[in-house]
């Protein structure tokens, strides 16, 4: 297992940002790339640390899950439907280069470049993770408030919702041209304005201290700790804001499993499952190491982000 | 006659068991000492629940594997059957005592309200009664009811054939094609009954 080391690495460990810029740009041209290949492994090559400053709004006294487990059991269905395979089948995919647009209802549409996004102030957060499929995770996220990208855009009084858009490239994403139809091509999430712009609410770019491996949804993915998994969107291309409630996959898929709102509730069950508890991920000792967990409301962030639901019927927008 | 073919068989019937048990076996000490992934007690579960309905379906190839083929396996029916009921056993004690630890009140509701968990407690329930009567004493005992009775056979396959394909959040290939090969054994057996009735003339 690897130690978690946290996250203020010395300044010389971090690669400087013009030589990992220029190392970018011998890859781009390709001339090199049978060269480097040789020389750099490929995986650790793609992985860079980051500088980050712990986040006032990580979660207090978790302990995050190994960062083996965090890299190797993973839902994205893009690279196959086992847990398994978004780490052995994302090896050929390209998280550089990569653009991300903004755009929809707002005064300054904008396309950003990864670099521009690694490159602004990041926070870690540690965060509870909840999938709907009754497992969790602890994890030490990387990126900042999704709001402050927001601010830059300048939303419109119009808008009312953001919605989000993943990346679709059957050619290095295996999972997206399978037999059976799994799920509409992009993925695509929502959120309204205000979830959105809730301080928890981040734009991921890492975890762990370095940058999103691709089975984990680099370069850049959503993550919202107080609703289920599914709707931290991963590989984003584009964020539109919206005056109607944005289509999501997992509700198109499935609407009597999965809500727009898709807040962890402990007291809402999947009609397969129940949602009261959670197996924790990593937690050692094989069958008889931690055994369940009770789920907690908004997935302990309740306090935070319970205001934002106030007078609804969380049965019924579930 | 009878009694030499038991005999020759028993060997072969107890290493048929030997292997069959292999899977639950190495799964179970791995699962505990940590050595099936990130998610042991799930992985567990999902081993258990796939091999029964291996053993089952197993269990209703060998009469088309005689008809067809002609490959008369028949003496082991009893102990692929039975094999099929110990890893449902197994499937359903891992999710009350490993996954729920017991918790009565969400294995009342998974009972209750689920059609997923009702389903596989449907097969079970009926893998349960085939298991009880797989004994010359109730062959002897229910005569042409013994019959009738393990026909349910069909019933439970088709519960946990789609008990399977509800246990993921997206239809697989790999569940569709089990459920497929319960189906076309269905349509074996219905269609073997088939001509007989067309002879009949009062029917």
């Amino acid at each position: 297992m690897r130690v978690f080391r946290y996250p203020s690495p010395p300044s010389s460990s971090i690669t400087p940002h013009a030589l990992w810029l220029s190392r970018r740009d011998l890859l781009a041209a390709g001339a090199a790339a049978g060269l480097l290949g040789g020389i750099l492994p490929s995986r650790s090559a793609r992985a860079v640390d980051l500088a980050a400053q712990p986040g006032p709004l990580s979660g207090e006294g978790l302990k995050p899950t190994p960062l083996r487990d965090v890299t190797h059991y993973n839902n994205f269905y893009e690279f196959g439907l086992e847990k398994t395979d978004p780490a052995e089948r994302s090896g050929d995919f390209h998280p550089r280069p990569w653009t991300v647009r903004v755009e929809g209802m707002v005064a300054r549409p904008r396309t950003y470049d990864i670099d521009a996004l690694l490159g602004r102030k990041l926070e870690e957060r540690i965060y509870r993770m909840r999938c709907v499929e009754a497992w969790s995770m602890v994890i030490p996220w990387i990126g900042f408030a999704l709001r402050d990208l927001l601010a830059e855009v300048e939303p419109l009084g119009s808008a009312k919702y953001v919605a989000f858009e993943s990346v679709v490239r059957p050619s290095e994403m295996p999972g997206q041209g399978g037999v059976l139809p799994v799920l509409d091509w992009p993925y695509v999430e929502g959120l309204r304005l205000d979830e959105a712009m809730h301080p928890l609410t981040i734009l991921a770019v890492g975890l762990y201290g370095q940058t999103l491996p691709n089975q984990n949804g680099a370069p850049v993915r959503l993550v919202v700790p107080w609703k289920y998994g599914f709707k931290g969107i991963k590989s984003i291309v584009r964020i539109r804001l919206t005056d109607r409630q944005p289509h999501t996959s997992w509700n198109v898929r499935a609407p009597d499993e999965y809500g727009f709102y898709a807040n962890v509730n402990p007291a809402v069950d999947h009609p397969r499952w129940s949602q009261a508890s959670e197996r924790p991920i990593g937690a050692g000792g094989g069958f008889f190491g931690a055994g369940r967990q009770p789920t907690l409301p908004f997935n302990g962030y309740g306090e935070q982000v319970a205001g934002l639901y106030a007078g609804m019927d969380l049965r019924r927008d579930f | 006659m009878a009694a030499r073919r038991v005999r020759s068989a028993g060997p072969i019937r107890l290493a048929l068991y030997g292997i069959g048990l292999t899977p639950a076996v190495v799964s179970f000490v791995l699962g505990a000492t940590n050595r099936l992934g990130a998610d042991p007690v799930n992985t567990f579960e999902r081993t258990l629940g796939l091999w029964a309905l291996r053993f089952l379906i197993l269990s209703l190839c060998i009469t088309p594997l005689r008809d067809l083929a002609g490959v008369n396996l028949l003496r082991y029916r009893r102990a692929v059957g039975l094999l099929a009921f110990w890893y449902a056993l197994f499937h359903l004690s891992a999710y009350v005592a490993l996954d729920q630890g017991f918790d009565l009140h969400t294995l009342l509701a998974d009972v209750t309200m689920r059609p997923f968990i009702i389903l596989g407690m449907v097969a079970f329930t009926i893998l349960s009664a085939l298991a009880a009567t797989s004994n010359g004493w109730a062959i002897r005992r229910l005569g042409r009811r013994w019959k009738a009775l393990h026909r349910w056979v069909y019933a439970a396959a088709i519960c946990a054939a789609i008990h399977f394909i509800l246990s993921f959040k997206v239809i697989r290939v790999e569940t569709l094609l089990y459920g497929l090969v319960v189906a076309a054994l269905l349509a074996f057996r219905v269609y073997r009954v088939m001509p007989r009735r067309v002879k009949t003339p009062s029917v």
